[in-house]
């Protein structure tokens, strides 16, 4: 783990999100797939804490050795946003990479990789270790519409097929991930699944894997105070080993890769909120208070 | 100009290298912060708080970020006594900071029982007693904002320890000095002030089907009017009472207000966690800031600061009337 004040090489739009490549070795170099960079916030804004994203790429060698880079979502809250409107040869203060990494499978090749939104970022990293490891690769990916799923057509290149679902049925088939889960575990003859999705999903992705006695690793999104162990506040109840009931383990230190067989999803996520019996507002006619 | 100013201070018995100390909760288990910072730069570090058993700790959400600070409550999460003891201790130790250990509960008993087993252990510099812990027996909130509860608990810990003991004072209390006075009465050494208020926060987040509530403290900048407040009162009616700062203080001149104000050291928290070196810069900051001021230790401007008139500063002068 190591601090940087690392320069900002490059920023892009992909789809609804923002890839931001940074010139960071020492970080870059010790990345894994599945592990994250916290990063902080400038001074002055109503931000105190750093913001935490999943690494997308870190390259050790070639052109683009010693650079890192990670998605973020523009709508997903004011410090996301300003990260989102950061551009080239700005400096952000860095720390990573963080976290426990995906385990790579010794004996199983065929890989199910899901992914929902701006999580799939990670998935390709994940993806590309295990193709250069010659397991064979399955993706669903996974949106509320087009431009929300995560670089399908570069999935194309590593998956040896991908399912795309979007909630709008604006690419892909309609429906969410989970939809498509079943066939595409069938297809793929999986041995294994590997998943970054909010957390209801991911609960149900733990539920069929269960089932179907599939050994998976799920990469959790709770949101983090520091990022490196501290604050004690991003915690996931997970079953101790030795069934003598459960311990908050931090996502950021222990995680944010766990078995999804041992979290304690209900304790974790609560009971589902039961459904609003207030009556949906109309909509105005004139479309709200704008001018 | 003399020398380099030495930031050494001695509250009370014990020696810290600066007086900039981690605050309880925000300095690991002993492997976060390997690489980061180096702790033996750091004046101190206060453990996160050690119950006398296992405590597993609140459910999530457990932070909720506003602009003024972060709200929250992580139930006590600590591995227990005997655990931390043979683990946790000895791998803080290892990191080469003086440590305060962070005693908590809800019962005499169980402070007894703490203070105790830390008896004698060459690693432990000094305590602190946590005393945000609900009161069941006489049904209040929270135990050290009554004086009668504080008396027993600081006068039992203080009896037993053969190490400087510090009572961190509730952050939302009618009478600070009084409730200062007695824990001093009692035989604590000093007093930490002030512990995190209770506070609310709503987290709502896209990917959760409702509201997270976090029932918790209050922690960050929008606390450091108020720790000024209570270290300014505590160190005018007990001057000689060694005062730690604890709340609010992010940077140098923060610091050095705590200090002006009366405090003989400060803790350095929530800043902790999103600059891991948050305690060595504050430090940096209060020796650039006696360097200006000619000044050779931080005691130097401790209690600058005078009713009613506020001391004019170089940089602050007060405007002819």
């Amino acid at each position: 783990m190591k601090r940087a004040r690392a320069e900002i090489l490059s920023t892009r739009k992909v789809g609804a999100y923002r890839s931001i490549t940074l010139v960071a070795p020492e970080i870059a170099e010790r990345s894994r797939p599945g592990q994250f960079l916290a990063i902080a916030m400038p001074e002055g804004r109503s931000f105190i804490l750093r913001r935490h994203f999943s690494i997308h790429q870190a390259s050790r060698r070639g052109g683009w050795a010693g650079t890192l880079e990670f998605v973020v979502d523009p709508s997903s809250g004011a410090g996301t946003g300003w990260l989102a409107a950061a551009s080239a040869h700005e400096f952000l203060d860095v720390i990573g990479p963080l976290g426990r990494a995906f385990s790579y499978p010794k004996r199983l090749t065929n890989c199910l990789l899901v992914a929902e939104g701006r999580g799939a970022a990670s998935l390709f990293f994940l993806a590309q270790e295990l193709v250069a490891r010659h397991k064979r690769i399955d993706m669903i990916l996974g949106g509320r519409a087009l431009e929300a799923v995560f670089k399908p057509i570069d999935a194309k290149r590593l998956a040896q097929t991908v399912a795309v679902m979007t909630a709008d049925g604006s690419l892909g088939e309609r429906g969410g991930v989970l939809d498509a889960l079943p066939e595409a575990a069938a297809r793929a003859d999986a041995e294994v699944v590997y998943a970054i999705a909010p957390p209801p999903t991911l609960k149900t992705i733990a539920a069929f894997c269960r089932a179907h006695g599939l050994p998976a690793q799920v990469a959790i999104e709770e949101r983090m105070g520091c990022g490196f162990g501290l604050c004690n506040t991003c915690v996931v109840p997970v079953a101790r080993k030795d069934r003598s009931g459960y311990e908050n383990l931090r996502a950021c230190v222990d995680g944010p890769v766990f078995d999804p067989s041992r979290i304690l999803w209900d304790r974790w996520l609560g009971e589902p909120m039961p459904a609003p019996t207030v009556e949906p507002e109309p909509a105005t006619p004139h479309g709200g208070d704008e001018p | 100009m003399s020398a380099a100013p030495s930031l050494a201070v001695d509250l009370g018995g014990i020696v810290l290298p600066t007086p900039v100390m981690i605050a309880a909760g925000c300095a690991g288990t002993g492997r976060e912060l390997a690489g980061l910072v180096d702790l033996r730069r750091v004046g101190a570090i206060v453990t996160r708080t050690i119950t006398v058993t296992e405590r597993v700790g609140s459910d999530v959400p457990r932070v909720a970020e506003s602009p003024a600070g972060i709200v929250w409550e992580t139930g006590l999460q600590n591995p227990g006594l005997d655990p931390f003891v043979s683990g946790e201790l000895l791998r803080l130790a290892r990191g080469g900071a003086r440590i305060i250990v962070s005693i908590g509960g809800e019962t005499l008993e169980e402070y007894v029982r703490m203070t105790s087993a830390l008896q004698g252990r060459p690693e432990v510099a000094a305590i602190e007693i946590h005393l945000s812990g609900r009161d069941d027996e006489l049904d209040r909130a929270v135990l050290g904002a009554h004086a009668d509860r504080l008396n027993e608990i600081v006068g039992a810990v203080a009896r037993m320890s053969l190490v400087p003991v510090f009572a961190k004072l509730p952050g939302a209390c009618d009478d600070i000095v009084g409730l200062a006075r007695t824990a001093v009465r009692a035989g604590a050494t000093g007093v930490t002030l002030l512990a995190s208020p209770p506070a609310l926060g709503l987290e709502a987040t896209r990917d959760r089907p409702r509201i997270g509530i976090v029932t918790g403290w209050l922690s960050g900048p929008a606390l450091k009017p108020i720790t000024l407040r209570a270290v300014f009162d505590v160190a005018q009616a007990l001057p000689a009472v060694p005062v730690i700062a604890s709340g609010g203080v992010r940077t140098g001149e923060d610091a050095v207000e705590c200090l002006l104000a009366g405090a003989w050291a400060v803790q350095v928290g929530t800043a902790t966690l999103t600059d891991p070196a948050a305690a060595v810069t504050v430090a940096q900051g209060i020796v650039r800031r006696l360097k200006t001021a000619g000044l050779a230790s931080p005691a130097g401007l401790r209690g600058l600061l005078q009713p009613p008139e506020p001391v004019a500063t170089e940089e602050d002068p007060v405007p002819a009337p």
